[in-house]
Formats: C-alpha cells, sequence, structure tokens
C-alpha cells in the first residue's frame, strides 16, 4: 500500500509541475513521467497488458508525437499571446466551479472502497481477450470502426491537393 | 550536333519492373560483391614496417654527401638556398683551419646546414643547383614527429657517414 | 533459499550487462576491421596484436576529452539525453532467454532474468522508449541540425514501430503468446512434425519486415537519416564530445545486440541447435544452447555490418515511401496470410 501512495504522490507531483512548467517541451517531458507512474500503477493492479500498452501507446508514441510538433513550433516568450486581464479572472472562476462540482459529485457518488479484484489474473492478455471477445465484442468492434473513420478522414485531409509527384 | 569522340550515349529512363522496384534482388547482388571483397588480398602497405618500392628518381630526404677521401664536399656557396622555392634551407659558413683538409674538401665548409622539412616540397631545385654534387636527394621519406622543432635537420642527420665506418 | 536465489539473480543480471557492454564493444573493433575488409583495407591493427586492443584506446579517449556543453543548450536535460539512450539500450536484454535453465547442485537456475507473459510487448516498448533518448539530446543541444536529427528520428521511429509491430502480430499468430522463453522453447531443435521448427521458416515474410524494421529502430545505415553526416554535420550529436557522445555511439552498439538477440530468439529459434535431442545431459545442452544462441546473434551483428558497408543511405523521402506505403501494406498481408493458413491448413 504503501508503493501506492509513494506513487500516487509522484504521478499528482508530476502532473503539477505539466501545468506549471514554463517551457512547453519540459512540459510534455513532465507528462512522460506522469504517464510512467500510470505505467507502474498498471503493474501494481496486476494489469500487465495495459500497463505495456500504455507504455507502448502512450509513452512512445502519442507522447513523442507531441514533442515532436512542439520541437518544431518554436514557442518561447514573445510568441506567447498576452490575455487580458478579464479573461484571466473568468478562467479562473470557471477553473473554481469546475473543481467544486467535480469534488462536490464525487463526494456524492464515490464510495471509499480500496481496489480489490474479485479477479486477479483479470489483466493477463489471456484472460483480457477472452473479455473483450465475447462479452464487449460489439463495442470492441465499434470502437474499432470509431478509429477506422478517423483514419479515413486524416487520409482525406492529407490528401485533398492533387500535386505532381516527384519522382523517384 | 554530332559529337566529335562518337562517345556520347543516349540513356533511356524505363518505367522500373517488378524486381527492380522490390529492391531485394539489387541488395543481394549488392551484397555478394561485397563479399565478394571480404576475402580479396587487402592491397594495403602496412607503411613503416613494409615499404613501397619507390621509382629510381624518387626524390626523398637530403643527404650531404662526402667525397672518395671522406671529405664534406659542401662548400657553403648557397646556391642552393638561393634556388630553394621553399626558402627550407639555411647554413653558416666557416673557413677551415689547418689540419682539418681531411673533413673538408674546400676551404670553406658549412659549419651550420639546416633544412626545414616541413618547408620543404621535395622538388629538387638544390640538387640541381649545387655545383659540387654534395647535396642529394636520394633518402627515404622523411619521418613523422611531434614537434615542429624536430623538422628542422641539421648536418647531424644530414651529413652521410663516413667511409670507414 | 530466497537470499540464494536473489543472488542468482543479480549475478545473472550483471553477467548479462557486462556481456552487452563487451559485445557492444567489441562491435565497434568488428565494424572497422570488417569496413575494412570489405574496402580491401587491414582495418586497426597497432593497438595489440591486430588491433584487438583499439576499442580499449577509444574508450581511454573518450573519457579523457573534453567535457564540452554549449552555453545555450539546456543543461540538465543535455545530460539527460545520452544517460536515457544508454538506460533504454540496456534495459531491453532482461528478457531475452539466453539459455535453457542449469541444474548445479539440485538447484535449477533459468537463463532469463525474468520472463514476463508480455515479453514481446516489453521489448517493443523499450524500443519505443529509446527515440526519447534521442529527441531529448537532440532538442537540448539548441542546434538546428541536432532538432532536425532528432526530428527525423522520431518520425522514423514512429513509421517503422507500426510495421514492425504488424509483423510481430503475425508471428504471435503462429506461436500464440507472447513470453519470449515460451517462444524460444517451441522451436525446440531444428525439425518438429514434419517441418522446421524454426519460425523464420513459418513466417519468412514477416521476418524479412521484422530485420527491415528493426535496422531503422536502431538507426542503422541504410536508414541511419538522424545522423546523416553528409547534411546533417552530426545529427543529433553535433553538440556532444567526451563520454556522452561516447554513450550515444554506444547505445547504437548496445541496440543491435540485443536486437540481434531478439531476432536471433523470435525467428532463429533462439538458444536451440540441430540435433539438440542427441545430446544427453542437460546441463551440457544448456550450455551449447547460449553458445548457439551467440553465435546466431554475432551472425546477425555481421549482417547489420554487411548491409551498412554495402548499401547507400535512403532519401529521407524514400524512407517515409518504403515504410508506409511498402511495410505496412506487406505487414497486413502477411497477418491476413497467415490467418488464412491457419484457419484453412491446421
Ligand atoms: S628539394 Fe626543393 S624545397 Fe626542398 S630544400 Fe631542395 S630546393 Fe628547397
Ligand atoms: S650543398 Fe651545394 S649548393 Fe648548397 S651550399 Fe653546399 S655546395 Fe653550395
Amino acid at each position: 500500500m504503501s508503493t501506492f501512495y509513494f506513487i500516487a504522490f509522484l504521478s499528482i507531483f508530476f502532473s503539477i509541475l505539466v501545468i506549471s512548467a514554463k517551457n512547453p517541451v519540459h512540459s510534455i517531458l513532465y507528462l512522460v513521467l506522469t504517464f510512467f507512474t500510470f505505467t507502474i500503477h498498471y503493474i501494481l493492479l496486476n494489469a500487465q497488458f495495459l500497463a505495456v500498452v500504455n507504455f507502448i501507446v502512450y509513452m512512445g508514441a502519442i507522447l513523442v508525437l507531441f514533442l515532436y510538433t512542439l520541437m518544431l513550433i518554436n514557442l518561447n516568450k514573445e510568441a506567447e499571446p498576452v490575455k487580458p486581464f478579464m479573461v484571466k479572472i473568468a478562467a479562473v472562476f470557471g477553473g473554481g466551479i469546475l473543481a467544486v462540482a467535480l469534488v462536490s459529485s464525487l463526494k456524492l457518488l464515490g464510495v471509499s472502497d480500496p481496489v480489490v479484484l474479485k479477479n486477479p489474473d483479470l489483466g493477463l492478455v489471456k484472460n483480457l481477450g477472452k473479455v473483450l471477445f465475447n462479452e464487449f465484442l460489439l463495442p470492441f468492434e465499434i470502437s474499432s470502426v470509431l478509429l477506422l473513420s478517423a483514419m479515413v478522414g486524416a487520409v482525406l485531409l492529407a490528401t485533398k491537393e492533387k500535386e505532381p509527384k516527384a519522382t523517384i | 550536333m554530332e559529337s566529335l569522340s562518337n562517345k556520347k550515349k543516349q540513356l533511356e529512363i524505363k518505367p522500373l519492373n517488378f524486381w527492380e522496384r522490390a529492391y531485394l534482388p539489387a541488395i543481394a547482388k549488392g551484397l555478394s560483391i561485397t563479399m565478394s571483397h571480404f576475402f580479396k588480398k587487402p592491397v594495403t602497405i602496412k607503411y613503416p614496417e613494409e615499404k613501397r618500392e619507390f621509382s629510381e628518381n624518387f626524390r626523398g630526404m637530403h643527404s650531404l654527401k662526402r667525397d672518395e677521401q671522406g671529405r664534406e664536399r659542401c662548400t657553403a656557396c648557397g646556391l642552393c638556398a638561393l634556388s630553394c622555392p621553399a626558402e627550407a634551407i639555411t647554413m653558416t659558413a666557416a673557413e677551415r683551419q689547418k689540419g682539418e683538409e681531411h673533413l673538408y674538401r674546400e676551404e670553406k665548409y658549412a659549419a651550420v646546414y639546416e633544412i626545414n622539412m616541413l618547408r620543404c616540397i621535395f622538388c629538387g631545385l638544390c640538387e640541381e643547383a649545387c655545383p659540387k654534387e654534395a647535396i642529394y636527394l636520394d633518402g627515404d621519406i622523411v619521418p613523422s614527429d611531434y614537434l615542429r622543432k624536430d623538422f628542422i635537420y641539421g648536418k647531424d642527420k644530414l651529413v652521410e657517414a663516413p667511409l670507414n665506418q | 533459499m530466497e537470499l540464494i536465489d536473489l543472488l542468482i539473480k543479480i549475478a545473472l543480471i550483471i553477467v548479462i550487462f557486462v556481456i552487452s557492454l563487451v559485445v557492444a564493444m567489441y562491435s565497434t573493433y568488428a565494424e572497422r576491421k570488417i569496413a575494412a575488409f570489405f574496402q580491401d583495407r587491414v582495418g586497426p591493427n597497432r593497438a595489440g596484436p591486430w588491433g584487438i586492443l583499439q576499442p580499449l584506446a577509444d574508450g581511454g579517449k573518450m573519457f579523457l576529452k573534453e567535457e564540452i556543453i554549449p552555453t545555450n543548450a539546456t543543461g540538465f536535460l543535455f545530460i539527460v539525453g545520452p544517460s536515457l539512450a544508454i538506460l533504454t539500450a540496456c534495459i531491453g536484454s532482461a528478457v531475452i532467454p539466453w539459455g535453457q535453465n542449469l541444474e548445479i547442485g539440485g538447484r535449477v537456475i533459468p537463463l532469463q532474468v525474468t520472463d514476463i507473459n508480455v515479453g514481446i510487448l516489453y521489448i517493443f516498448g523499450v524500443v519505443s522508449l529509446g527515440v526519447y533518448g534521442i529527441m531529448i539530446g537532440g532538442w537540448a543541444s539548441n542546434n538546428k541540425y541536432s532538432l532536425l536529427g532528432a526530428i527525423r528520428a522520431a518520425s522514423q521511429n514512429i513509421s517503422y514501430e507500426i510495421s514492425m509491430g504488424l509483423s510481430i502480430i503475425a508471428l504471435l499468430m503462429v506461436t500464440g503468446t507472447l513470453s519470449l522463453g515460451e517462444i524460444a522453447k517451441q522451436q525446440h531443435g531444428f525439425w518438429a512434425d514434419g517441418y522446421f521448427s524454426w519460425n523464420v521458416f513459418k513466417q519468412p515474410l514477416g521476418f524479412l519486415l521484422f530485420i527491415v524494421c528493426a535496422f531503422a529502430e536502431t538507426n542503422r545505415s541504410p536508414f541511419d537519416l538522424p545522423e546523416c553526416e553528409t547534411e546533417l554535420v552530426g545529427g543529433y550529436h553535433t553538440e556532444y564530445s567526451s563520454m556522452k557522445l561516447g554513450f550515444y555511439l554506444f547505445a547504437e552498439y548496445i541496440n543491435m545486440f540485443i536486437s540481434s538477440a531478439v531476432m536471433a530468439t523470435l525467428y532463429f529459434g533462439g538458444y536451440n541447435f540441430p540435433f539438440m535431442d542427441l545430446i544427453h545431459s542437460p546441463n551440457l545442452v544448456a550450455i551449447l544452447g547460449v553458445v548457439a544462441l551467440f553465435i546466431k546473434i554475432f551472425m546477425f551483428i555481421f549482417f547489420f555490418m554487411w548491409v551498412r558497408w554495402t548499401l547507400p543511405r535512403f532519401r529521407y523521402d524514400q524512407l517515409m515511401d518504403l515504410g508506409w506505403k511498402t511495410l505496412i501494406p506487406l505487414a497486413i498481408a502477411n497477418i491476413v496470410l497467415t490467418g488464412i493458413f491457419m484457419t484453412f491448413f491446421k
């Protein structure tokens, strides 16, 4: 349990650093660390597959893409848009209301119950596959259609202009 | 226009066929070519231990010659220094004293004779200029060294070894 | 019992670590020698007999060189970059089965640090993490060539990871497990049930795709665009000097060693060798198995070098074309073919 609290503390610590870091690239790097602590959480829950997928997909691919774009656009102090004072006040107000809503709803619904897995081997690849392809087959397939449509959209956007192709 | 040499060749750019586009046969061919070189004898000559054969008129390190009786031929006339395009040669002349006839052939000789091997371009003009046939570039390759000052060769390195030794 | 097991594990980890470092060290020497042989030269031959002390001389030189951190570099990340590169290179070896279990004095010693049941995915994750070392280093140098190298590395790695993953999926369909230990066990011997037991004979196309992707993931020629010296000075390590540069160069060789080991395990039977059933002492089989695995690894390393000194570098658009338009469709076709084959012939 103490490991859990330590890792949970690290997750929160790094996620605060994500939003407080001045340099956007540093932000992303803290986000990487945050995701890494999530991976450790998954391992603690014996969900090896999720852990590794989180590792590969989020840390290894998506955040690399984030980093990639951030490195390409030159973000610095001069390029930062100056926000009017009123906007800042509105943002603080909105954020505060969201926090209150979240806290109160969690207080109403949340049960303080430490996660105890009914089946501790659920996270292993074999069991996860069985669950996904039996009980949750329909949602699983529908989400794949969703991803496919996103892919088609991306391809459509990318190939809109017909330009003369360079010869190899 | 008709080309003069008739060696001009008009290349035709054809679209690649399937095997050419698949890369793999070409890669295999390339790999087999490099592999055939893997077992060939290296052409390297490992220099300090092995030496390439030089041509007869190779110009290497200078040597200051002696005559039949073992006397230094150089008379410090300075013609070599004058002819040297790289200004690599300096010398100090001295007069022959009594009793030194067996050492120096002429009445005047070079007390100091230095060639800066970093400046020298081994053109051989000093050899051409010498009226006494005292300097020849018949030595080896000048060896490498660490310090600049070590490339200034004095008489100790340049003069031929005495005859009777 | 617990303590002894722990000690054995630690000893195993240290041995594997040292072996990977030594292999990587001597790969630099082998690279130079092999390059020389391919070009009809002799290669390094001054440090020790046949130059075998050359890696030590190089290492000593790297350590003694001046440590330079550019004024405008992001100091901390500048150091994190190479450290991360070498760290991710080293941790990949944890799940590779180096041999069958040894039995000494009634105690079974597994020659694998840990056999987690998502071994392949672990390797895959470590590989995908490897790009961070390059990206962070390239960005922190604050130099446009380094940044270009870093960006090239990122997009190249992400593109080739996809086809690598897809080619592994086809392999998983054949083996039915994600654990490397299990996969190695399945390829026992050389011939089983009337067919070759090594996976390369069951997945030839998959192996081809995998090895191409392995070249791209380790940034080896012909895909060494991140450090392409003709256009990017030195690529992501332009600003590096001393041992930090050494770490980057070293990480490449460790990566090569690990990916050779993975390829040998996944496709070439790992520690299995033909006629291993004829030997009756299990310990002897285990030791010979380790030797066999290392022979396979060295063959792969040799192949990496052979290709490097044969093929010219790709152009960047060709690299992307190959990755997205050729390898990914081929990998998907390979999955479909494998599926069809498995439903109708098994
Ligand atoms: S060889 Fe040429 S350059 Fe060298 S010392 Fe003689 S004249 Fe000068
Ligand atoms: S080497 Fe010949 S040219 Fe030069 S000073 Fe001596 S005699 Fe004169």
